[in-house]
């Protein structure tokens, strides 16, 4: 049986288009001395730190770590990466959880980032191999067919991820650390704006952000040490499957259900979208919202849009289980530190100290990432109850 | 005559990355039969599926494939997106249809270009065939096959896609 552990510290950068200020070394200590100080600790309170980013060539800058020890306090202690794709962000979180929970060590840092500004994600998507022609059509190019699939089984209306968009945007509005702010953002500005890969228009998606995102994880032994109150992680699981085999669920990938059944066992979660309070999803295109509703098990087969569309995700719409309060990866995407972040806010909620997107009351929350193909998965819930 | 500079935060740093693609057994065969003009796969021992291209496995039974399987250039649209948005150093020119395509006699789809087609009507179910490049300009490259554009031919129901033999699709 793993030990218990919990978030004692949380820090984040403002996320923005660029941060021409700090390099990329500046931009992940800004995050970290955050952190420890929300922790009420000093970097010689950390036994081990573990960073988390997207592939090299989002930067044009390879091996980072290397170069990061220092900033990161890490002389003379273990240092190590995390990649899960897009989803390294939630992984690195459960790398660094489950060092607390073996006891291998009693605190860790834990650091995600992406300076997207430094190079361009979409080329570094976009890479010809000779098996596949050369369409230079990025992540929403992948996405997009199959978003299209699941607007066809489900017969959902069009203009569900129009209201996502706008939903998230308005929830973003409320934390001063998104990056896009668009108080004024309306369904009709949304379905107005220029279509990228059909479905999926402009305000369907996701910006471009520098930015960086830290935690500090303590054994259940330390956690008195921290002032704030702890967010204890009750549940940790992680799924991968291939990209393509024959009769792949693309709409609904097995890896995110098993990852789900798996994580709620944990936590003693039997009805989701009662259970939890909130949860922070990674939806990077609008459509995402109602696909993971129902991958998630919050709605079934076919329904998820029906939350949507009924207010149930919107916390200004006073919904019953609020999705993304923090405004999500479509207001804020710095792609390494995007899955951390959901587990970060779900901490933040847990903890009573998220602010103007605080859903009242909050003790349990979901936090979730995926990445790839959509076929790594990482889910974590956590809660203001020890359990 | 001083004028006033704004301080330098960043340089431009290029980077030139040649690389060498090692295909493997698999992707190997597949690529040298695409320089013949020809798309041959490998069935799964297991559950009979064709992959196209060929993995040397089937990640759903975790077997390996050997049995080729050639099959034919005429293929059926799965799902697919329009494609609006310029991407650097893209010679495509927007708006462009990609597609989900799954060949006649395989059960898995790859994704390619499509057109001579009206994007407004292109559609699930669609049948295209592939444009091959003149013959001389065959390489080891799914890039042979310039293009996929629609048949005059009725669609396949859902329920059939993926499923069609490689004699092709009879209503
Ligand atoms: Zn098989």
């Amino acid at each position: 049986m793993a030990n218990l552990a919990a978030v004692v510290g949380i820090g984040q950068t403002k996320y923005q288009t660029r941060r021409g200020d700090v390099s990329i070394a500046g931009l992940l200590r800004e995050a970290a001395v955050k952190a420890l100080e929300d922790a009420g600790l000093g970097f010689d309170d950390i036994d081990a730190v573990i960073i988390g980013k997207a592939p090299d060539m989002f930067e044009g800058v390879v091996m980072p770590e290397i170069y990061l020890t220092d900033a990161l306090g890490a002389n003379g202690k273990p240092m190590l990466r995390v990649h899960t794709a897009g989803s390294v962000g939630g992984s690195t979180a459960l790398v660094a959880a489950s060092h607390v929970q073996s006891g291998t060590f009693k605190r860790v840092l834990t650091v995600t980032f992406e300076k997207q500004s430094e190079s361009n994600a979409m080329w570094a998507l976009s890479s010809p191999h000779p098996f596949s022609p050369h369409l230079n059509a990025g992540a929403g190019g992948y996405f997009a067919p199959i978003i299209r699939e699941y607007m066809r089984r489900s017969g959902a209306p069009y203009d569900v991820g129009i209201k996502v968009a706008t939903k998230d945007r308005l929830h973003g509005a409320r934390n001063p650390l998104a990056h896009l702010q668009l108080p004024d953002i309306t369904m009709a500005k949304v379905e107005e704006s220029p279509m990228l890969w059909d479905p999926i228009r402009f305000l369907e998606s996701c910006p471009s952000s520098d930015g960086a995102c830290a935690m500090v994880i303590a054994d259940a032994s330390l956690v008195s040490e921290s002032p704030k109150p702890p967010a204890w992680i009750r549940g940790v699981a992680m799924r991968s499957e291939p990209t393509m085999y024959a009769g792949r669920e693309e709409v609904s990938p097995q890896a995110g259900r098993d990852c789900a059944a798996d994580v709620y066992a944990q936590a003693g979660i039997t009805n989701p979208r009662k259970d939890f309070d909130c949860a922070e999803v990674y939806v990077p295109f609008s459509w995402y919202e109602p696909m993971w509703l129902e991958n998630l098990g919050f709605a079934e087969e076919g329904k998820g849009w029906k939350l949507t569309m009924e207010g149930a995700t919107s916390l200004d719409e006073n919904g019953d289980i609020p999705w993304n309060c923090s405004g999500g990866v479509l207001s804020s995407n710095p792609i390494g530190a995007s899955g951390m972040i959901r587990f970060a806010e779900a901490a933040r909620q847990v903890r009573g100290d998220a602010g103007a997107h605080q859903v009242e009351g909050a003790r349990t929350a979901l936090g979730h990432a995926y990445g790839g193909g959509a076929q790594f998965f990482a889910m974590w819930v956590v809660s203001a109850d020890k359990g | 005559m001083s004028e006033e500079r704004e301080m330098i935060t960043g340089i431009e740093v290029p980077i030139y990355l040649k690389y060498h693609f090692t295909a493997g057994e698999a992707t190997a065969r597949f690529l040298s039969q695409v320089r013949q003009g020809k798309l041959v796969g490998q069935r799964c021992p297991s559950c009979n599926n064709v992959y196209l291209p060929p993995r040397g496995s089937c990640a759903a039974c975790g077997v390996a494939t050997t049995e080729e399987v050639e099959v034919a250039d005429k293929c059926t649209v799965e799902s697919f997106t329009i494609v609006y948005i310029p991407i650097p150093g893209n010679p495509i020119q927007p708006p462009y249809v990609i597609a989900n395509l799954i060949p006649d006699g395989a059960n898995i789809s790859f994704i390619h270009l499509l057109s001579e087609c009206d994007n407004d009507t292109v559609h699930r179910g669609q049948r295209v065939q592939a444009v091959w490049k003149p013959q001389e300009e065959w390489d080891y490259a799914m890039d042979n096959i310039r293009y996929f554009k629609p048949l005059d031919e009725p669609d396949v129901p859902s329920e059939s896609i993926g499923k069609v033999p490689v004699t092709g699709w009879e209503v």
